[in-house]
């Protein structure tokens, strides 16, 4: 004992914890302190940031294209469009060509002449399948044929968009000459007896200086920076910039519009002209809505327009955006819920695509994996559990397990691809091999899942079971997995949402295909949501961004469902014992 | 006629069942006691006694009597259509189409006859499996419902049968990994060593070759195509990609989970541990959008803004977004192993006054490191494996690069390039597809085997 004391009290060394020194490091440690607990919370919350950050992107992209803008016009239904060989019957009106109706409908809109490029921008604002309502609301009804009808025309996915905000910002203001336009139709000038133009002349003067002044500012930015392709980026900027100036600083009378530059419009007699080359006194142009007459205009009843974005930035031309203004003006745009997005079929227009297709081939291919794993994985585990003889076998197939859980879900693709469909000779693109595929996958979290099920159920339970006489499998069947099946369904459904989330093994096995039709059984070609999600991502139609969020928000609602109801159940069923 | 079969079955299964069940049932005179089992099992022994050799019965005749038919039809058509299995199969379709009544056109007399012969065979057959079937059920009712007595040990038999299909399901996991292993080996060995297939490269060539380029050379003419399979570049790509990730996720995934485990109150993690599940929940295919509609457009404009080439499908955006899908798998792991280091070490810690996170740094941390290394390889492996996230934001060129604004490709990425859409399994490009997804599955095969291993010695350790 003395020993020990004497050898610990040898070294002494006395620390003054309340020197300068010694607080000074106390604080300083408190500080890190401090720091590391920060730390961890900016780390949670960069995580619950990027969830919030993905999800609004999603809902803002998304939300929009549950919602439709279609036009709604009185269509004339002349009965010889809809006929065949004289008859009016449901084939005839369903195999009739709508084309020309919608056109003649269109064209009504629009009193005057239209050029022919005008005409062919007219017809390409609505889908190509733009009747449909019409054809459903003939076929409803056949007695309409040979009426005028109020139908819905679909909009193109253009149009759509433009209504959706992502077209141009317009803007207005009443000019104070008299305005004369020398004609109704075609190139026209535009005379006024006031400085009208000339005010606008100065601006946009103004404007293309100002140009030039943001792209020498970018050129001086980025000469900050080193680089052979900046220095070449730096000189295409500044040539830019000096021939915008040049442009300013020319004395001209006249100035040329381009596209480029905000469009400017003269709303006058109840037309619209675009200019193309600006003056003091006059500016000439092209009609884009014919005027109503050549009359002078009085001060306040015509209008300089301005289409803020330059035409070469946006979808849709000067003339597309005066007809859909238009027929705004005229009342003849609804708004309405996009059912198509959820009763229709894949289809190659945006407009006319939907995701109904998808969900049937999901649910099949679900039920498929649902009615395999589900059995499959709870004999599994209670075999594991209850029956397996702790030993190698049983340890190798633990072993497997857990390591089947970690492999990629595309080797599983390869799996479906060489077993099923090159060996067993099935059918490609089917539910049924995707079901298979994907049962196998998730076949390990099940199994993981029930066994901890079943683990969890006291041995008191079996015992007492055993202590009356019961066998080991009455037991087992009886009492232990009836108490353990709330778990079970917890972990089942995890399971399926994994499912229905997976993409990549479905893609192996050909569930990639375009198919418009919906699949009636467990053979035919189908495709999954996640599958539509990434067909329609890769598609360069704008319009389809927008489709592929949408369906993105109703798979995750789907799966927000499904983990909702695991949780309940956890919560609702989950015994302490 | 499967389905006559299989109603004949369950009808013959029924009838087996309530027949034992009634005749056992009329055993008992002075109380169940004087049975061995009850009667529900004799007649349950009885049904399992019908289904099992009717089932056989009809697994193996099908597919051989298939088999047959095919054989005897194609034996009018020559030897070329029973060995060129491209021919034969083309010649099969036109005579089922032909039985179906679907074939367009006038037949030649051979398929005629093809089809008359396939249609009786398999009529016969049918008939054939159908009789036995009808007669192996018959006698097994016979026998079972023959065997009820009160001593017989009808539940012991039953018994015995449901453990044998517990542990067939328990081996449906093992052979899904011999399926995996064996279809993957299969066409990766046919890859490298089938001396009939044009353009294949050599082990060596694949391993340490720096181009990759697979063509499939169509036609004659396109033979001067050069193809490659040197698998480096996508090594690198995919190794830059996870190397972002893990960039990310590590610090993130690790932090999360020591606050979570260490600082966070009760109510604090209630509201935390969701928002990381809704991570882990989000499909992967939806991470992509992301990453390729939202994440890559705004790298390129920073990028642009500081005067950077930043190419639209840069691994920059992918690795970020990838890091982002393994924060919860790092972050649960790690909380798992950091919950199980013993309190006593902290209290240890505690007691020499050290502060919290000292105790974290110094004590909790160094004891879970052997948890949080495997935390990190499965997290590894998962992003090695991923697929979708880099299919859509990833490129397709192979570029021996490690400039993360560059677009590089990984395995998984070619994996699905060169199997969607039509495929022969007789062309190289097809074959190196899964000498591909034979790398990956080795490669997170080895990660996963020695993360498990450490986990669970990791365990036992403190348990």
């Amino acid at each position: 004992m003395t020993d020990i004391s004497a050898s610990y009290a040898a070294p002494t060394r006395r620390v003054d914890v309340t020197s300068p020194a010694a607080q000074a490091r106390i604080r300083a440690r408190y500080r890190r302190e401090k720091r590391f607990k920060l730390y961890g919370l900016v780390a949670l919350s960069l995580a619950a940031v990027f969830v919030v950050v993905l999800i609004g992107d999603v809902l803002s992209r998304g939300l929009p294209a549950f919602w439709q803008y279609s036009l709604v016009l009185d269509v004339p239904v002349d009965a010889a469009a809809v006929s065949s060989d004289g008859k009016v019957d449901e084939a005839s009106i369903r195999a009739a060509d709508y084309y020309p109706l919608t056109r003649a409908a269109l064209e009504a809109v629009f009193p005057g002449e239209l050029t022919r490029s005008a005409q062919k921008q007219l017809v390409r604002l609505v889908s190509s399948d733009a009747a449909q309502p019409l054809r459903d609301k003939l076929v409803a009804d056949p007695a309409l044929v040979g009426t005028t009808v109020k139908t819905r025309l679909i909009l193109s996915a253009n149009s759509d968009l433009y209504y959706k905000g992502s077209g141009t910002p317009i803007s207005s203001r009443e000019m104070r000459g008299i305005a004369t336009p020398s004609g109704t139709s075609g190139d026209i000038t535009i005379l006024t007896s006031a400085n009208d133009f000339a005010d606008v002349l100065v601006e946009l003067k103004q404007r293309i200086s100002e140009q030039a002044k943001a792209l020498r500012a970018e050129a001086d930015r980025l000469e900050l920076f080193a680089g052979d392709s900046i220095t070449a980026k730096v000189k295409a900027l500044r040539d830019e910039a000096a021939k915008l100036q040049q442009r300013v600083d020319q004395p001209k009378v006249e100035e040329k519009l381009d596209n480029k530059m905000p469009s400017l419009l003269v709303a006058i007699d109840g037309g619209l002209v675009k200019i193309n080359t600006l003056s003091d006194v006059s500016a000439r142009g092209t009609v884009l809505l014919p005027l109503q007459s050549t009359a002078d205009a009085k001060p306040g009843t015509w209008k300089l327009v301005t289409y803020e974005t330059p035409e070469s930035n946006r979808k849709v031309s000067d003339q597309e955006v005066a007809f859909l203004e238009r027929l705004k003006e005229l009342n003849h745009v609804e708004r309405s819920f996009n059912w198509t997005f959820l009763t229709a079929g894949d289809s190659r227009e945006p407009e006319l695509a939907g995701i109904r297709g998808a969900l049937v081939g999901t649910a099949l291919t679900l039920l498929i994996t649902l009615v395999l794993c589900l059995p499959i994985g709870v004999m599994a585990a209670i075999y594991l559990e209850e029956f397996a003889r702790k030993g190698r076998l049983t340890d190798l197939i633990e072993v497997n397990i857990n390591n089947l859980a970690a492999v990629p879900s595309i080797v599983f693709g390869l799996l479906g691809l060489a077993v099923f469909l090159n060996f067993f000779g099935m059918p490609r693109s089917a539910p049924l091999v995707g079901g298979i595929t994907l049962g196998l996958l998730v076949l390990p979290t099940i199994i993981i899942a029930a066994r901890a099920a079943l683990k969890a159920v006291p041995p008191s339970i079996k015992e007492a079971a055993l202590g009356v006489g019961a066998s080991h499998q009455q037991a087992i069947f009886h009492h232990v997995l009836p108490l353990a099946m709330p778990g079970i369904m917890t972990g089942t459904i995890i399971g399926m949402a994994h499912a229905l989330g997976e993409t990549a093994p479905l893609l192996m096995i050909g569930m990639i295909a375009f198919i418009v039709d919906v699949p009636h059984g467990f053979t035919d070609a189908a495709t999954v949501l996640p599958v539509q999600i990434y067909l329609w991502s890769d598609l360069p139609e704008v319009a389809f961004k927008s489709k592929t969020a949408a369906a993105i928000i109703v798979l995750l609602m789907f799966l927000f469902v499904m983990n909702g109801a695991a949780i309940w159940l956890r919560k609702r069923f989950e015994r302490r014992w | 006629m499967s389905g006559y079969y299989f109603v004949t079955m369950a009808a013959l299964v029924l009838t087996a069942f309530f027949i034992s069940r009634a005749r056992a049932g009329r055993l008992i005179k002075g109380g169940v006691g004087q049975l061995h089992s009850l009667p529900n099992y004799h007649g349950l022994f009885a049904a399992s006694a019908v289904f099992v050799p009717m089932l056989v019965i009809y697994a193996v005749g099908a597919p051989l009597l298939e088999r047959f038919a095919e054989t005897q039809a194609l034996s009018f058509f020559g030897t070329d259509a029973a060995s060129d299995a491209l021919h034969r199969n083309a010649t099969l379709r036109d005579i089922q189409n032909l039985v179906a009544g679907q074939y367009t056109g006038t037949p030649a007399d051979a398929l005629l006859e093809a089809a008359r012969t396939l249609k009786s065979t398999l009529w016969w057959g049918n008939a054939l499996i159908y009789g036995v079937g009808v007669l192996a059920g018959l006698l097994a009712i016979g026998l079972s419902v023959g065997r009820v007595s009160a001593a017989f040990r009808a539940r012991n038999h039953f018994e015995r049968l449901v453990v044998v299909v517990l542990l067939l399901c328990a081996a449906v996991a093992v052979l899904t990994t011999i399926g995996i292993v064996f279809s993957v080996l299969y066409e990766t060995i046919r890859f490298f060593f089938d001396p009939s297939l044009k353009g294949r490269p050599t082990v060596t060539e694949f391993l340490f070759g720096t181009e990759w380029n697979p063509q499939a050379a169509m036609r004659a003419d396109q033979g001067d195509i050069k193809t490659a399979y040197g698998f480096i570049p996508l090594l690198t790509g995919t190794l830059l990609i996870t190397l972002i990730a893990i960039v990310v996720a590590g610090p993130l995934g690790l932090f999360s989970a020591i606050y979570l485990s260490e600082y966070a109150t009760g109510r604090f993690r209630a509201w935390a541990k969701p928002v990381l599940e809704i991570l882990a929940g989000i499909p992967t295919v939806v991470l992509g959008f992301f990453a390729a509609l939202t994440v890559a457009p705004l790298i390129r404009g920073w990028g642009a803004y500081f005067g950077l080439d930043v190419a639209s499908e840069s691994a920059l955006a992918a690795g970020l977004v990838m890091g982002m899908m393994i924060i919860p798998f790092i972050s649960s792991l790690s909380d798992d192993v950091i919950n199980s280091v013993p309190q006593s070490l902290r209290d240890g810690a505690y007691a020499m006054g050290a502060t919290k996170s000292e105790t974290i740094k110094q004590v909790v941390l160094p004891a879970a490191l052997p948890g949080i290394v495997s935390a990190f390889m499965l997290a590894i492996s998962r992003a090695i494996g991923e697929t979708m996230i880099v299919v859509m934001a990833a490129g397709l060129a192979a570029n021996l690069t490690f400039n993360p604004l560059d677009a590089v490709t990984t395995i998984t990425v070619q994996i699905k390039t060169i199997l969607v859409g039509d495929q022969e399994f007789d062309s190289a490009k097809t074959l190196a597809a899964f000498a591909l997804g034979f790398v990956l599955f080795f490669v997170t095969l080895v990660l996963n085997i020695i993360a498990l291993t450490i986990v669970r010695r990791y365990r036992e350790e403190y348990d």
